[in-house]
């Protein structure tokens, strides 16, 4: 029983950076049309947002010290963060230490104006053009958003620690009576998906800028011509898409250190996400994202690996055809979306 | 010829002409002036442009003529190369076998991957062929490499060891891939006052594959049962209401296009005995996708064009280094020298794929047609040109 819950949570953080993503990319199939072949490089932007502000907090001065020496009798340098200098010595190491978290301050703007520049600047005139264009572009944009930050953090991943309070193993279970052993920054990355993910339906079904949204999904057209300027709203709509990756993508740094091509790996299988969930089907994202996600993690019990070598590979894959073939739509796909 | 027309018939031979005088044509420079390392005449990346370019005419049957976008042909490549390599350790170098494997395999794998994956078709259709590609990439990689069942030696990549078997292998014969006694790797150097030109009886398999496969498909654009696949492109539910089932025809046009791929896959495999699994990842088939479009999608030369092109760049810009492009821009005062080769500098060298991703993208924006709808657009601009000056005179007064 133990093992069981525990496997379940095991899959519960892979899988909410899949549902994030997957619904960034539902957000924008089903109000702009496009697939965003690219979306998975802005998960990884989001991750190297992390990364800069931890470096940016981490600059630091010189100042040589009469008073210490190191090991060949020499004065010794001691650095510095400027923060340290400007907040004291206590409040400016905290603030380093929570850099991943305040990270996501800028990770918000910074990938709502990616999203706008590049709604505007390139997606915008593959609106009239074929899936397979839109797809292409997409893909050479990916390509390119990924060697830019190959070119300016190299190819390693990039070791990003959570903040010191949060490091560590909780036992989470401990109130029921069960030993679950499980790391408090997985904890915090779900409850923070969650977040989100309540965040961006709650946006959608209760303010009124959603459900204009909500009616452009379903008819353009007669949005439209109800004298409602619905593509500007698409275009914030890519923008909010943009800020869920790159949010999903901050807070997954810890869990995983960030190299240039991380976006890639996530961004297959985030498809394979959004087909198993049904194209255009929000919820259907999200429920199929958890779902591939706890499945993958029980193909990863040695059990499983033992029985049959190599399903933790190809689980999801296999997932994916079995129902793609039986149910075309996916779990939740509605009539009438992608079908020729 | 041959059964083509007047113009397939020039299209062929200019071909032919190309792929044959290759080493000559790509060696355009002397080999120690400054510009030698712009040649391309070398054997290693000729036997390159030619495979990529197999692989590129396949995957252009099926998305040029169908319009069905598979992002997982690069399975198929890797396939045939682990298929070919399988060979040269229980069999023989004979390339012949080899390559005949290399197609047969492929031609299976993509019955089954086509069969379930055109059940689907645009977005779902990539997706699938996707899905199906990653799981080939990771079954190659670590499944079906544990110590028990070792078909792909996972990371390392599978390549023939003394100790193998190869029951038809003779004292006499190359110890490397061979076709009946010629190894692939015999080259022929002739010098030419400061040039200096290779010829490898690899490549020359390579090319003669290339215009076999070249008039081969020039042979399916032109038939009845090409004309079948442009009508799944442009309507495949017209198509099915006139009585055809579409479905029998993709799944064909799939099928070869996955043979293709396993012959270039077996080639390479039979120019280095080596397969690993990277060759299966799906940027290895995008950058398939990236030659066709890059060449001209549906067209008899794009892809070939594209594959040459893309595999020439990649191999000459990842050469370049920071004292080259200092050398370049020694006649500029300091200051603007150093600045320019800071500017060029992210995109050469290690860069290529960021001025890959950039040039695919221009490409995609303004040039949907590729290389070979830019060529005649410049052709038809030339031609205008000339007829504007002479028809100007004429209709000037009406202004």
């Amino acid at each position: 029983m133990d093992g069981l819950i525990l496997q379940i949570l095991n899959g519960l953080d892979k899988g909410s950076a899949y549902a994030l993503i997957a619904l960034g990319l539902t957000l924008i199939f089903g109000t702009l049309g496009v697939v965003n072949f690219a979306h998975g490089a802005l998960f990884m932007i989001g991750a190297f947002c992390a990364v800069t502000i931890s470096k940016i907090l981490n600059i630091s001065y010189e100042v040589v010290d009469p008073n210490q020496t190191d090991f060949l009798g020499n004065p010794l340098k001691v650095k510095t963060p400027y923060v340290e200098s400007w907040f004291g010595p206590e409040m400016g190491a905290s603030i380093i230490d929570w850099s991943v978290p305040l990270a996501i301050l800028l990770t918000i703007p910074v990938m709502m104006l990616i999203g706008l520049i590049m709604e505007r600047g390139l997606i915008k005139h593959f609106y009239s053009r074929e899936h397979a264009d839109q797809i292409l572009v997409t893909f050479g944009l990916a390509i390119v958003l990924q060697e830019i930050i190959k070119y300016y953090f190299g190819a390693n991943p990039i070791q990003t620690p959570p903040p010191e309070a949060l490091q560590g193993v909780a036992n989470i279970g401990a109130a029921f009576g069960m030993d679950l052993p499980y790391p408090i920054w997985r904890i915090v990355y779900f409850c923070f998906s969650l977040g989100i993910i309540g965040a961006v339906f709650a946006f959608l079904q209760f303010t009124t800028f959603g459900m204009v949204v909500r009616a452009g999904m379903a008819d353009r057209e007669t949005v439209g011509l109800l004298g409602i300027n619905i593509d500007r709203r698409f275009t914030i709509m890519f923008a909010i898409a943009a800020a869920v990756a790159g949010l999903a993508g901050v807070m997954y740094a810890p869990i995983n250190p960030p190299n240039y091509h991380m976006g890639m790996d996530f961004l297959v299988l985030s498809f394979v996400v959004v087909v198993v969930g049904g194209m255009g089907s929000l919820p259907g994202a999200v429920l199929a994202g958890f779902m591939l996600g706890i499945l993958e993690s029980f193909a990863s019990t040695t059990w499983a690996t033992t029985t049959l070598p190599g399903i933790n590979q190809i689980i999801i894959y296999l997932v994916a055809i079995i129902v793609l073939l039986t149910r075309p739509r996916g779990l939740m796909g509605r009539k009438g979306v992608m079908e020729e | 010829m041959l059964g083509l027309n007047n113009k397939d018939t020039k299209l062929l031979i200019a071909v032919a002409v190309l792929t044959l005088l290759a080493p000559f044509i790509l060696n355009p420079f002397p080999a120690d002036s400054a510009m030698a390392q712009f040649n391309a005449g070398y054997p290693d990346l000729m036997q390159r442009f030619v495979i990529f370019g197999i692989f590129a005419i396949g995957f252009n049957i099926l998305f040029g003529l169908t319009g069905y976008l598979s992002f997982g042909h690069a399975a198929f490549l890797g396939i045939g190369s682990y298929a070919a390599v399988w060979i040269f350790k229980l069999f023989t170098y004979n390339v012949v076998p080899a390559i005949a494997l290399a197609v047969i395999m492929a031609g299976l794998f993509s019955v089954i991957i086509g069969y379930v994956s055109l059940r689907r078709s645009g977005i779902y259709f990539s997706i699938l062929t996707l899905a199906f590609a990653q799981m080939s990439f990771a079954l190659a990689y670590s499944v079906l490499s544990n110590p028990k069942f070792n078909l792909t030696n996972g990371e390392t990549g599978l390549q023939v060891y003394a100790d193998d078997i190869q029951m038809f292998h003779r004292e006499g014969l190359p110890d490397l891939p061979h076709l009946f006694g010629l190894s692939m790797r015999s080259t022929y150097n002739l010098d030419i006052g400061a040039w200096s030109f290779s010829f490898n009886a690899g490549y020359y398999l390579c090319a003669i594959v290339l215009m076999l496969v070249f008039y081969l498909s020039i042979r399916i654009f032109r038939s009845p049962f090409g004309l079948m696949l442009r009508a799944i492109k442009s309507n495949q539910t017209r198509m099915s209401y006139t009585g055809l089932n579409p479905r029998p025809h993709t799944l064909a046009a799939f099928v070869i296009s996955g043979m293709y791929a396993g012959l270039a896959g077996g080639l390479m495999a039979a120019m280095d005995p080596l397969a690993g699994a990277e060759r299966m990842q799906w940027t290895a088939s995008g950058e398939v996708v990236l030659m066709t479009i890059l060449g001209g999608t549906g067209t008899l030369i794009g892809p070939v064009l594209g594959a040459g092109f893309i595999k020439y760049f990649e191999n000459i810009f990842s050469k370049i280094n920071d004292s080259i492009l200092h050398e370049w821009f020694a006649f500029l005062p300091d200051g603007l020298e150093n600045f320019m080769v800071f500017i060029v500098h992210p995109f050469v060298g290690k860069g290529w794929h960021l001025t890959l991703g950039i040039l695919f993208m221009l490409v995609v924006i303004f040039l949907p047609g590729g290389l070979v709808e830019g060529g005649q657009r410049i052709a038809k601009w030339i031609k205008n040109r000339g007829k504007a000056e002479d028809s100007g005179a004429t209709t000037e007064p009406a202004e």
